[in-house]
């Protein structure tokens, strides 16, 4: 077995049989895969149980604040789009306290890739319903149940302009690190929902659960780019959950429509000389 | 001949009273007039009262005056509300049509200067909406100037629109030059003397000068939500942001936009937003992260009346004490406030490098008044600027990112991409390498190192500029904007025989404890004039020095000082 190079001196402090090895499992094989040089790779992380991955994973990570991973790797992808930029957020993080950057980052297309821990609970605040959470769930804020009818990331981000979105579980790490890796190669705006069990706070939603209900989809790359089936099949969450590639478009990427970029990461141009600027005529 | 006139043209909004207003300032600014034009207009985009001052003076000029020499009235209202501003033997341009103003209806003599625009924009087929060019030409004539002095800024102004639009605007310019020769051929009383300044000027308002300011510190990116006052930024990035080579992005709310600018500045871009109290209050919890992760980042703040959506067109300095303490947790920052637009220019370059050298948020305190009124910046400015480089650590390894073995408390930073350099941009507490950390030694040393960074920011803070007469019999400390209202005050009320100085901050936090309080304790009667209704500068001064300023000017309506109203009350303390 090869040597783990994202490796770092600290050691997961995550429960016990929690979803979120899995994943960091998942995403450490399609890093390895794609064989991007480490130093090319940002992470952004957002608050959450999913966010604590960044001191075990090697690679320039930026905790950022709840919900605003999503602007903070846009800001680093426009300031140099050679980086490899992945936002690791919550099922709360991403589609409540971010939901507002969630929705906009999909409409930009930006070429970054978020995976989003979908648990539907906040573990990190020992265990309040998410935006995800189905109705009728009981948790510590939601003690009759859940009444407001929950998000699917996917269906949400491919609505708002994703061109690439996909549905993993955590219990299946070969398929998640493929569905991982399609996702950081898609040039655009990628989202992938991981479905996670919360072996803490969420009895219902075991690993158990999941695996009576998923059911790998294999569709073909022109029937992909129809939103509306997309969506669809991204709704769908239930007696059956659809999970795999659920929908994949070319478009421009937010980058692309910057044209200083076309000359390389923005540390690199020189400062413009302003007393020589054409611009200055309209203040004379 | 004068020397000092105060021009002022009024009318519904969408009649072009704000582009009037620029063609007239940049027509006298090119003849070599020291010009200032502010404007006060309501929160619409259509109707509604707009007015525009230009103060035309033969030398440099620091500030508008509310006393008005030639009032141009595209409504009946216009003169409704202005008229008691008129100075006397004023000339009022209207239309009778309007109304049939008569001289009884004034406190006292004015000249009724009745033009027919309506008539006169017939015989060319002109639209209603270029009422203001005939006023235009007009103006020049009762300025005692010569069209061509307009004509040429009309030519440079409309050339993008093609040659007929330039010759249908100097045609009705013309006009109305014409039209007030033939009939009002005797008045003189208006007319100025010639323009001393021989330096090339540009025309332009503050928000211009901080982005200009920006572009010359090395910026490359923003990310600005739009919010009154700041606006006049965005088309300046946004339309030339290839020729610029910088990234301009609209974010979705403020907090997208200074996250994208923290994003940016992570990955080695110097960056910068721009908002108002509004907007900054949603940024603030990006500016502890941006505080504690030791991110560069400049913020300009343009303030007006709060709280809440307040008075978004009009003007205060109500944030001083917000921006102080904006973000949870203890960190370094910096406060810049400029006076006029050169120094807009110049504090904006400097607080990029501040920045970068500094590693924290570096604020830029501006606000409605300097950021809408077009003042002169010297051309010659604009050749200082910075190279703009950012610093990245090619120590030997391994890479601390937070090292907290200097004396400052500045650690070196890397770059995404940069080999063997990663790290962690923590939110959390974290170690040298910025690993989560809750222990307590590390916690104590991290917290040490950021503050370190503040004594080394007042080692290079310089004190505050003292203009006006030794052995004042009154001081006036200010910071910010009213620098040149009270500059300008000063220069009346030195001649009643009052000995006057100023004491002005445009490097307003952190204050120098030493340098301060001996600056002011040597004063005999120290009194801060300040745009807000607590005396939010005195109270900083208090806090930081001990000084107690107990007299306070405060004004908090919403319109800038004026010159006029410092006089006054200067003079009725004799």
């Amino acid at each position: 077995m090869k040597e783990d190079q994202f490796l770092t001196a600290t050691k997961p402090t995550w429960c016990p049989g929690c979803g979120n090895f899995g994943i960091w499992m998942a995403l450490k094989n399609a890093l390895t895969k794609l064989a991007i040089p480490r130093e090319n790779i940002v992470i952004v992380y957002g608050v959450g149980c999913h966010g604590n991955m960044r001191d075990w994973m090697n690679v320039y990570g930026v905790e950022g604040l709840h919900g605003r991973a999503l602007p903070v790797a846009q800001g680093i992808k426009l300031a140099n789009p050679n980086l490899t930029v992945i936002a690791i957020t919550g099922d709360g993080d991403c589609l409540g306290e971010g939901g507002n950057h969630f929705i906009h980052a999909a409409k930009r297309n930006p070429n970054i890739t978020v995976l989003v821990h979908n648990n539907e609970v906040y573990g990190l605040t020992t265990g309040q319903a998410s935006p995800t959470a189905q109705i009728g769930m009981v948790t510590k804020s939601t003690p009759t149940g859940v009444v407001d009818p929950p998000f699917t990331p996917s269906s949400l981000g491919i609505f708002a302009g994703a061109t690439f979105a996909a549905r993993g579980f955590t219990g299946d790490i070969p398929f998640l690190a493929e569905l991982i890796r399609a996702a950081i190669i898609h040039k655009g705006f990628s989202v992938v929902d991981m479905l996670q069990p919360c072996v803490t706070f969420d009895k219902i939603h075991t690993y158990q659960w999941y695996r009576e209900r998923i059911q790998k989809v294999n569709i073909s790359e022109e029937s992909l780019g129809d939103k509306k089936q997309s969506i669809e099949l991204a709704s769908t969450f239930g007696e059956k959950i659809p999970i795999g590639v659920l929908h994949k478009r070319v478009e421009n990427t937010s980058e692309d429509r910057e044209i200083v970029l076309k000359n390389g990461p923005l540390s690199l141009l020189p400062t413009v000389s302003v007393d020589t600027l054409e611009l200055l005529s309209q203040f004379q | 001949m004068k020397t000092d006139i105060t021009w002022a043209i009024g009318g519904e909004a969408g009649f072009g009273i704000m582009s009037s207003g620029t063609m007239l300032a940049k027509t006298f600014s090119r003849a070599g007039y020291g010009v200032i034009a502010s404007n006060e207009y309501p929160s619409l985009i259509r109707g509604g009262h707009n007015f525009v001052s230009v103060r035309i003076t033969t030398a440099t000029v620091h500030a508008p005056k509310k006393s008005i020499h030639i009032l141009i009235a595209l409504n009946k209202e216009t003169i409704d509300l202005h008229k008691s501003d008129l100075d006397l033997n004023a000339y009022v341009v209207y239309d009778e049509k309007d109304y049939a103003w008569k001289q009884e209806e004034f406190n006292h003599p004015i000249t009724l200067i009745s033009i027919p625009f309506s008539e006169l924009l017939k015989q060319k087929n002109g639209d209603a909406v270029m009422r203001n060019t005939i006023a235009l030409g007009v103006s020049m004539f009762l300025l005692g100037k010569d069209i061509s002095l307009l004509t040429h800024v009309i030519q440079d102004q409309f050339k993008g629109k093609g040659e007929a639009i330039v010759t249908e605007n100097i045609d009705i310019a013309t006009l109305g030059y014409t039209y007030v020769k033939d009939h009002f051929e005797a008045l003189h009383d208006q007319n100025i003397s010639e323009g001393i300044i021989k330096e090339p000027q540009l025309v332009m308002n503050a928000s211009e000068a901080v982005a200009l300011g920006s572009l010359a510190g090395g910026m490359k990116f923003a990310a600005i939500y739009p919010m009154t006052p700041i606006n006049a930024l965005i088309p300046l990035f946004a339309d030339h942001a290839t020729e610029l080579g910088i990234v301009y992005k609209q974010p979705e709310d403020e907090i997208a936009g200074i996250n994208m600018a923290i994003g940016a500045s992570l990955a080695g871009a110097r960056s910068m937003v721009a908002t108002s109290g509004g907007g900054f209050a949603l940024m603030v919890e990006a500016v502890s992260m941006a505080g504690v992760m030791e991110v560069p980042v400049v913020i300009d703040l343009g303030m007006r009346p709060g709280p809440a959506t307040g008075m978004p067109t009009w003007t205060e300095q109500g944030e001083l004490h917000m921006v102080l303490h904006a973000g949870h947790g203890e960190f370094p920052r910096i406060i810049l406030a400029p006076g006029d637009v050169e120094e807009s220019y110049t504090l904006a370059k400097t607080a990029f490098d501040l920045a970068e050298q500094f590693q924290t948020p570096i604020f830029l305190l501006t606000d409605k008044y300097i950021n809408e009124t077009l003042w002169q910046l010297p051309r010659e400015v604009l050749k200082t600027q910075t190279k703009g480089e950012i610093h990245a650590d090619t120590d030997a390894l391994p890479f601390k990112r937070y090292d907290r073995s200097t004396q400052s408390g500045i650690s070196k930073r890397s770059f995404p991409g940069q080999k063997d350099h990663e790290y962690i941009a923590n939110s959390y507490e974290h170690d040298e390498y910025g690993y989560t950390t809750e222990e307590s030694g590390m916690r104590k040393t991290m917290v040490e190192k950021r503050l370190y960074k503040m004594k080394a920011i007042q080692a290079i803070i310089p004190p505050p500029t003292v203009y006006g007469e030794e052995n004042a019999d009154i001081t006036f400390v200010a910071f910010g904007s009213l620098k040149g209202v009270v500059l300008d005050a000063m220069q009346t009320v030195k001649e009643t025989g009052i000995k006057v100085k100023l004491i002005h901050f445009s490097w307003v936090y952190p204050m120098v404890e030493e340098t301060i309080k001996q600056l002011l304790e040597k004063e005999k009667r120290l009194i801060s004039i300040e745009q807000n209704a607590t005396g939010q500068l005195a109270s900083l001064i208090r806090e930081a020095t001990g000084v107690t300023i107990a007299e306070k000017w405060l004004k908090y309506d919403g319109r800038q000082w004026t010159t006029e109203e410092i006089i006054e009350r200067a003079k009725g303390m004799k």
